[in-house]
């Protein structure tokens, strides 16, 4: 059933409305224990959509192994999604940091705070996001180290390649999912893929993992597909970050999640004009790259990538 | 007057990204002035623009007291401002959320940290800003409630208004708060505009620039000294919002003494042409803030009052 979460009239002609599909077993049963998948807080993340689609196509074609309400969200900010617009378009506001927004607030901060009024209550939400137009990110959970004891347990069921627990930063607090953790709904941030593009294999793998979630959380008796065992890095120095040393056009030589050696080369930023190579990127560390730059162009301290230290790589570096 | 370069990276196909200051005297770091951070914010390099002439010609005139250094930088932001955006071009990332910035870190972020090297020790730090809707304000100074914060000092500005902002989490990477972390008393002054120039306010912000430079001993100024200025906390403004969306008519401008029950606006049906709305003030107050676009959205706060006190 689509629902409405929340709507609010718009100059000429136009509602704006937020929805959600629920889906609902057939028995219901006393206490209804509920999922919520969200994505789409920045327009530009659309990784999402095609999980939003897979996962409502599998669980409707077993409704027989659904045992508690699967609700989706897949477009928070409806406006961005159809405009090609990261924030809220005439704003020029990122959705997320506006949490928890405002009941009596203006229509940004209504909107936020109907959202979370919504998603709270859920046994576990996932936040999708898709990085954004300029890094690709292999599958990962982004854990903030104030709820990592809740969180990496069930961040561990959902198949990704990396669970990132990351410090706490006061800017943070602004998000739907610090909003949602601090007031007790388990909030997981996944990243994966790129902005302005869907990577089915992605989408695939996440689909798979959140039906294993939903099994061990006692949501779904459906067949579910074995999930990887995630990487998990708590340490800031597990993680090299790789940014430009000049301006320029990046051209990577190595693949995403690839097994590199200190000293090796991952890219070379060129001036075309010149016809020239202005600075060569070389993994600092033996380690695997988790964030590698989509987006051609640079400018001095772009981030071009981000190492996890082999240490840290565990059991995905020898299997590599 | 010595003119430097505050921080510079080399571009691919554009001229350099520069961050020019505009040095007066030597001495003491006294007051740091630092202009548009975005790239829509004309007026405050417009604002800047003026100081630098002003002090130009004070300091020909040996109006400025010794031992004591002035830096204006116009702009911080060249690249934004040139191509009309309103934040950084490659990804759109705003330079006034990443300060203290980091030096190692990414483009925004590194602008930041080579600005904050150069202006963080500096005794007062002053910022032209922007508010992030669009809109005109009573030209104010104001400051964050960080602890740091000294409204007394905030008055000798001698603008009408002086008004303390409580701090929420994504204030804590402007420069405005780092400037008070770091030590710097810092304010926030706002003329009415932002992507055009108001002279008008423009030099009302220079006077009370210049009056509070003087009070200070940084230099010598003989102007009027402006207003005594009212202190109010930006949650004790009153919101008058919207109920409806459509084309918004207002019937006052900034500055307007209204009285309870008066009509501040209509909200105008945009395809019918009726009235489906009045704005009507829920005190006695001063216009403090009125939006600045001729379309509306509901639920939005288009006007804040200042109570007017008997």
């Amino acid at each position: 059933m689509i629902e409405t979460v929340t709507s609010i009239t718009l100059p000429a002609d136009e509602t704006l409305f937020i929805r959600k599909q629920r889906i609902e077993p057939k028995e219901k049963s006393g206490v209804a224990k509920r999922i919520s998948i969200v994505t789409g807080i920045h327009g530009d993340e659309l990784e999402g959509q095609y999980v939003c689609f897979e996962l409502s196509r599998r669980i409707k074609r077993r409704m027989d192994c659904l045992k508690g309400i699967v609700d989706i969200y897949p477009a928070l900010n409806p406006l961005g999604i159809d405009s090609v617009t990261r924030g809220i378009p005439a704003f020029d506001l990122d959705m997320n940091r506006l949490f928890p927004g405002c009941q009596d607030g203006n229509m940004t901060e209504y909107l936020a705070s109907r959202i979370v009024q919504d998603l709270s209550g859920s046994m576990v939400v996932l936040d999708i996001h898709a990085s954004n137009i300029y890094l690709t990110e292999i599958p990962q959970i982004r854990v903030n180290e104030l709820h990592e004891r809740e969180l990496v347990p069930l961040a561990a069921e959902t198949g990704v390649d990396f669970i990132w627990v990351h410090g706490a930063s006061t800017v943070l607090e602004s998000t739907l999912a610090y909003s949602l953790n601090s007031t007790g709904t388990p909030t997981l941030v996944v990243e994966m893929g790129v902005g302005m593009r869907i990577t089915k294999s992605y989408g695939d793998q996440l689909v798979d993992g959140i039906l294993h979630l939903m099994k061990k959380l006692g949501l779904w008796t459906g067949e579910t597909a074995a999930v990887r065992k995630p990487v998990i890095s708590k340490d800031p120095d597990d993680v090299a970050y790789l940014n430009a040393p000049a301006g320029g056009i990046f051209v990577p030589v190595v693949k995403h999640w690839e097994c590199l050696h200190k000293g090796q080369l991952i890219g070379q930023i060129i001036d075309p004009l010149a016809g020239m190579v202005v600075a060569e990127v070389a993994a600092p560390m033996d380690g695997i790259l988790f964030t590698i730059r989509e987006y051609p162009v640079v400018d001095e301290g772009s981030l071009i990538g981000r190492l996890l230290c082999k240490k840290a790589c565990g059991h995905r570096w020898e299997e590599r | 007057m010595k003119k430097v370069i505050v921080y510079e990276i080399k571009g691919l196909y554009r001229d350099n990204f520069r961050v020019t200051g505009y040095e007066f005297g030597e001495g003491e770091k006294a007051v740091c002035i630092v202009g548009s951070m975005r790239g829509n914010e004309v007026q405050q390099m417009y604002c800047c623009s003026q100081l630098v002439r002003k002090l130009k010609q004070m300091e020909a005139e040996r109006k400025l007291t010794e031992g004591q250094k002035i830096l204006v930088i116009p702009c911080a932001n060249p690249y934004s401002v040139n191509t009309q955006k309103r934040f950084w071009p490659v990804d759109n990332t705003d330079i006034n959320r990443m300060f203290p910035g980091y030096h190692l870190g990414e483009t925004t972020q590194r602008i930041a940290d080579g600005v904050f090297q150069v202006i963080s020790e500096y005794r007062f730090g002053i910022q032209f800003t922007s508010f992030y809707m669009p809109g005109e304000f009573m030209p104010h100074v104001r400051m964050m409630s960080t602890g740091f914060e000294d409204a007394q000092i905030a008055k000798q500005f001698g603008m009408p208004y002086v008004v303390l902002r409580q701090v929420r989490p994504y204030d804590t990477t402007t420069l405005n708060y780092n400037w008070q972390i770091w030590e710097t008393q810092a304010f926030s002054m706002y003329t009415t505009t932002t992507t055009r120039v108001d002279k008008r306010s423009a030099k009302e912000a220079m006077r009370g620039i210049l009056t509070f430079m003087n009070k200070q001993g940084i230099l010598q100024y003989h102007g009027h000294d402006g207003y005594v200025s009212l202190v109010v906390k930006d949650g004790d403004m009153v919101p008058v919002r919207t109920g409806r969306a459509g084309l918004f008519d207002p019937l006052v401008t900034v500055g307007t003494e209204v009285e309870r029950g008066q009509i501040l606006a209509r909200i105008i049906d945009a395809y019918e042409g009726e009235v489906i709305e009045e704005l009507l003030a829920p005190v006695d107050g001063i216009v403090f803030f009125m939006h600045g676009e001729p379309l509306t959205y509901s639920n939005t706060a288009v006007f804040k009052l200042v109570v007017r006190e008997e």
